[in-house]
């Protein structure tokens, strides 16, 4: 017997016997002989919880985890206090061992954190509308191209190199298959060229592509990229956030960007070596029937009673088929129940403390790191977050030393940006202490 | 239970706190000495003031309006709704799992390479494939990762005329919006009366076959019936040059009996959320691994996980990969699970699943065919379709069927799919459920047929125990509200 | 069904009316019943050329969408935007509320439209 099936034999014999099938083979017999599976799966027997469990462990700590480790590491995926209730919301099982929504009346649990979560990131980003999230940030980047071609019926997208470079990566594979043509725009002193954007956008331009803060933790202006993409005819501007950032940053949605996404991992989702995380995208009201995936509304049941539903469905594929707006057919449920959890825990100042903090530490940090002189910084640039250091010493050295002395260094520039070899990117967030970056700088100096 | 009927943002109160962080223990600062004014806001976020019980309750509340697997029986057609094991969860929590960076150093991350290179494995071995990719985020995101491989296939060949994928008339509405986000043009064939792949239709679709990039098929089909013709299928999509996609939603029904490698696919994927048990989650997020044939593996999206002697390592040297389709390396802690799922299982777990789902399906349906139509008489797999209500009696209509089973604390079947069945139920009870419970379903739905010829009243009325009834559908999408303002 | 005399039809049920070398365009009754509430009707721009056969709009119910295709060539002269506010206009009365006026850009395509009378034969097959 096994937990997770519950019949006996003798449940097998009566259905077998109220099927008319004198055994279990007779069930596939429809399956031709010559693909018929006929031996075993090159597999372990089932196992017991305690086993599994064991080895399970056992993997687990072949890694280091961040309780025992100082973490310094970003670059896309960041350690912010996560507050102990958020795990405890969505272990709920009524939450997470549910389907999509497709039956209201026993889903309204479901359908309005996703309203509430709506809500949330349209008033974050200062945007009209939002949809109910994307699998991660950066197929959101490559989504949100993607609706801006469907938008202006162009094929030109123009990306800063300031943008995640594996974002970049994705966008380009998404765009090649619809044969989009995608161009890179330079940066300078560590922030998108903007002058050379001048230059490239046309008439042919669909959309413009920055982050912000960009992927050296650089605040871009994206007033000014704004103004810029809008001189081409319908072009539109998309702008990846930090959602933390914004509770200190302008939001982009007051800034001129029509489209904004981002990644919203650093809200109450664990790390989790890389996934899931949780995507979001918002828009301009005039774009809705554009927005990719699902999209939750409020109306009004058969007794006049206020209730959310799955809405503007025509566009998605199971409707239009071969006509979609894109393929996506679910949301990050959990994680997007995860990210309102964490937005309502923190409220309106409970963000801006966290985005303040980590400001601070972040430039405690860069003045600490980089008194003695043994280390630069990369840019003379505002940021949030994170900024970029380098110096004479190989990142891998550095990495290895303060591995030894239980800290996660930052990113090696050089693997993404050839032209900075010996640069480290350091996230800071409000989760590390003052002594945990003055050892940080005392390792540091060192080496 | 009390009907709770507030937004979280209805609840709000100005000065609550749900949070405390330490105080700022590095010197203070003006954020404008380093932040240009421009950049910074001045306006307070418009986010909702609640201590933590509030939320704690809110959402409590919320939960109570939700039916889950671990509320009851959700026979969902092509969904896979089986139990989601508790010791699954407790994996993805470990502290070696869940608070691992995904750009620590390779010595930092040996446990999270060993697991995924060992569920590659498992799975290839599972599904008769050389190698996976453990990327694609849920099952359309594999299916799109798998076109952009059989795309990138054929470019290398210089063979760019093909536009066109083949998808038969049962398929999921996915499968077409896929083809044409990968840039190809679908084309349909269609079924015959016995609910499988027409092969006569197949041939006059794939012509002289120069412009077929491709098949997509799922097997056992969306009626739950095994694609018998599939080696001569097969043959004519390689004799034209095309290639095979494998949709894995419905791979709950063979494994141990059949594997979609043997059966001439060169592509395929599985929805992780649905054979190997991780949660739904109300939506997502899942994982659709996508497996290929040794002829596709230097397409690959990059990283690999590879392994040299006792190390580890994330491989990047593949130059003619497709590139990236996801950040980092996918959904790892659900894909944590599924490896758990599948080493409590082992081999003869999983072929015991596929085993008696394919009972429960043909056990429930000996229940249910005296009082539905059952447009195809026949031995299914994990699930069938039913056509309605037997006889004329149209004014019962098959969304009254599903809407008075909420009443009987049962979730409904997919409904309307596929659409080649009209007024469609397709039911899918999965090997977790009990006799007792296929039994109760069963007895539900014989009183509903017995309702729809005595009082259809009560079935147009259903629900009538939930907690809303029949929101409006026509009119959130006509003036849609899509957040709260106030 | 209402088929009204007078217009012109297409298989994709379109319908149009001519005045001069200037035309309405619309959806049928039947297809109005067909798609059930629409809830969304998508616009094209003004002075936006299309072939016949080409996509010029879309029409959205909760459980359809239908593109609306071109019965002959021409240019948008002016789009019904009340339609955007009140799609259940065409629900309402699919004749008195056209999508689009056109210029046709070639008239003697029309005789390769169906008359009322081939329209309700075609509708008649389809049921």
């Amino acid at each position: 017997m096994y937990p997770y099936i519950s019949h006996t034999p003798d449940d097998e014999q009566k259905m077998l016997e109220a099927i008319g099938v004198s055994s279990i083979d007779e069930l596939f017999e429809d399956i031709p002989d010559e693909v018929a599976f006929k031996r075993e799966f090159k597999l372990d027997k089932a196992k017991s919880e305690l086993e599994v469990r064991s080895y399970m462990t056992e993997l687990s700590k072949k890694n280091c985890s961040l309780d025992d480790l100082t973490c310094f590491l970003g670059a896309g995926a960041y350690d912010h206090y996560i507050p102990s209730i958020v795990d405890h919301i969505i272990s709920r099982s009524e939450f997470y061992t549910s389907y999509t929504p497709y039956q209201p009346e026993i889903s309204q649990g479901t359908l309005q954190y996703l309203f509430e979560y709506q809500t949330l990131i349209c008033n974050l980003t200062g945007m009209d509308v939002s949809n109910a999230s994307l699998y991660d940030g950066g197929t959101a980047i490559a989504e949100a191209a993607l609706m801006s071609t469907s938008v202006t019926r162009k094929e030109e997208i123009i990306i800063s190199k300031t943008v995640r470079p594996e974002a970049r990566r994705i966008l380009k594979t998404y765009a090649h298959i619809q044969g989009l043509k995608v161009i890179e725009v330079d940066m300078k002193d560590g922030v998108t060229d903007l002058e050379q954007l001048d230059s490239l956008v046309s008439d042919n331009t669909s959309s413009v592509i920055i982050q912000s803060p960009n992927f050296f933790g650089i605040i871009e202006d994206i007033e000014e990229t704004a103004r810029i993409t809008h001189k081409a005819k319908r072009a539109l501007l998309i702008t990846s956030v930090d959602p933390i950032s914004l509770g200190i940053l302008r939001r982009p949605g007051d800034l001129g960007a029509d489209i904004v996404v981002g990644e919203a991992q650093g809200m109450g989702i664990p790390l989790s070596f890389g996934g899931p995380y949780l995507g979001f995208i918002a828009a301009r009201q005039s774009h809705v029937r554009k927005l990719p995936g699902r999209i939750v509304g409020e109306t009004i049941d058969l007794d006049g009673k206020r209730s959310y539903v799955l809405t503007l469905s025509a566009r998605e594929q199971h409707i239009r088929r071969e006509k979609a707006t894109s393929n996506i057919c679910s949301n990050q449920g959990l994680n997007t129940l995860a990210a309102t959890v964490y937005m309502v825990t923190m409220g309106k100042e409970g963000l801006r403390e966290v985005a303040e903090q980590s400001t601070k530490k972040a430039h405690y940090a860069l003045k600490k790191l980089t008194q003695s002189g043994k280390y630069k910084p990369l840019f003379n640039q505002p940021f949030f977050k994170e900024f970029a250091l380098t110096s004479d010493l190989d990142p891998e050295l550095i990495s290895s030393k303060l591995r030894d002395a239980d800290i996660i260094g930052g990113y090696d520039l050089g693997q993404d940006y050839p032209q900075y070899k010996n640069a480290v990117l350091y996230a800071v967030t409000e989760k590390r202490t003052k002594a945990e970056i003055d050892k940080l700088s005392s390792v540091l100096e060192g080496i | 239970m009390r009907d709770y009927d507030k937004l979280i943002f209805e609840i709000s109160k100005p000065g609550r706190k749900a949070y405390r962080l330490p105080p700022l223990d590095v010197e203070d600062m003006d954020l404008e000495e380093h932040i240009p004014e421009k950049f910074l806001s001045k306006e307070e976020l418009n986010f909702p003031e609640v201590n933590e019980v509030d939320v704690i309750r809110h959402y409590t509340n919320l939960s109570d309006k939700n039916y889950g697997l671990d509320t009851g029986f959700y026979p969902l057609g092509s969904c896979t709704m089986k139990y989601n094991p508790k010791i699954n969860e407790d994996m993805a929590r470990l502290s070696g799992f869940a608070n691992v960076h995904p750009l620590q150093r390779e010595d930092c991350i040996q446990g999270s390479l060993q697991l995924l290179y060992e569920l590659d494995k498992a799975l290839c071995e599972i599904a008769g494939m050389d190698r996976m990719t453990l990327q694609p985020a849920a099952g359309a995101h594999g299916e799109l990762t798998g076109l952009m491989l059989i795309k990138a296939y054929h470019e290398k060949r210089g063979d760019t005329k093909r536009d066109k994928i083949i998808v038969p008339d049962s398929a999921h509405g996915t499968n077409p919006a896929t083809a044409s986000m990968a840039g190809y043009k679908a084309v349909e064939v269609k079924s015959t009366d016995d609910g499988i792949v027409d092969v006569e239709d197949l041939k006059k679709v794939i012509g002289d076959g120069d412009d077929i990039a491709g098949l997509m098929l799922t097997n056992p089909n969306t009626l739950g019936l095994f694609e018998k013709h599939i080696v001569e299928m097969a043959e004519l999509i390689h004799d034209a040059g095309g290639l095979l996609y494998y949709d894995g939603a419905n791979a709950n029904a063979i494994m141990g009996h059949a594997r979609p490698g043997d059966m001439g696919f060169d592509v395929v994927h599985f929805n992780i959320h649905k054979t190997f048990s991780t949660p739904h989650g109300g939506g997502g997020p899942g994982a659709g691994p996508v497996g290929v044939k040794e002829h596709l593996v230097e397409f690959l999206p990059t990283p690999l996980v590879e392994k040299d002697g006792e190390r580890y390592f994330l491989d990047y040297d593949y130059p003619n990969s497709i590139g990236k389709v996801k950040d980092f390396y996918g959904h790892f802690g659900i894909l944590v699970r599924a490896y758990t799922y599948i080493l409590t299982m082992g081999r003869d777990g999983l072929k015991k699943a596929s085993e008696m789902a394919v009972l429960n399906a043909n056990y429930l349906l000996s229940q249910l065919k005296d009082d539905y139509y059952l447009p195809i008489d026949t031995i299914y797999k994990h699930e069938f379709v039913l056509g309605g209500l037997k006889g004329e009696q149209l004014e019962v209509r098959t969304l009254d069927i599903a809407k008075r089973l909420l009443d009987f604390g049962f979730h409904p079947p997919t409904v309307y799919f596929p659409l080649i069945i009209r007024e469609a139920l397709m039911i899918e009870p999965t090997e977790t459920e009990s006799k007792e419970t296929l039994d109760e379903f069963a007895k539900a739905m014989k009183q509903i047929a017995e309702e729809a010829r005595r009082d259809p009243e009560i079935l147009k009325e259903a629900p009538h125990d939930t907690i809303v009834r029949r929101p409006d559908e026509v009119r959130a999408a006509r003036n849609p509200v899509l957040k709260y303002e106030g | 069904m209402n088929v009204l005399k007078d217009l012109f039809y297409t298989e994709d049920h379109e319908w149009l009316k001519v005045e001069g070398d200037e035309a309405y365009v619309g959806i049928t009754d039947f297809a109005q019943d067909q798609l059930g509430d629409i809830v969304y009707v998508e616009l094209p721009e003004i002075d936006d050329e299309f072939e016949k056969e080409e996509a010029f709009s879309a029409v959205e119910s909760v459980k359809a969408a239908s593109d609306i295709y071109m019965p002959v060539d021409g240019v948008i002269l002016e789009v019904n935007d009340e339609l955007l506010d009140a799609p259940e206009l065409l629900n309402t009365d699919a004749y008195e509320n056209w999508i689009v006026k056109i210029k046709l850009t070639d008239p003697s395509q029309l005789e390769e439209l169906l008359t009322s009378g081939e329209y309700e034969e075609f509708i008649a097959e389809e049921v």
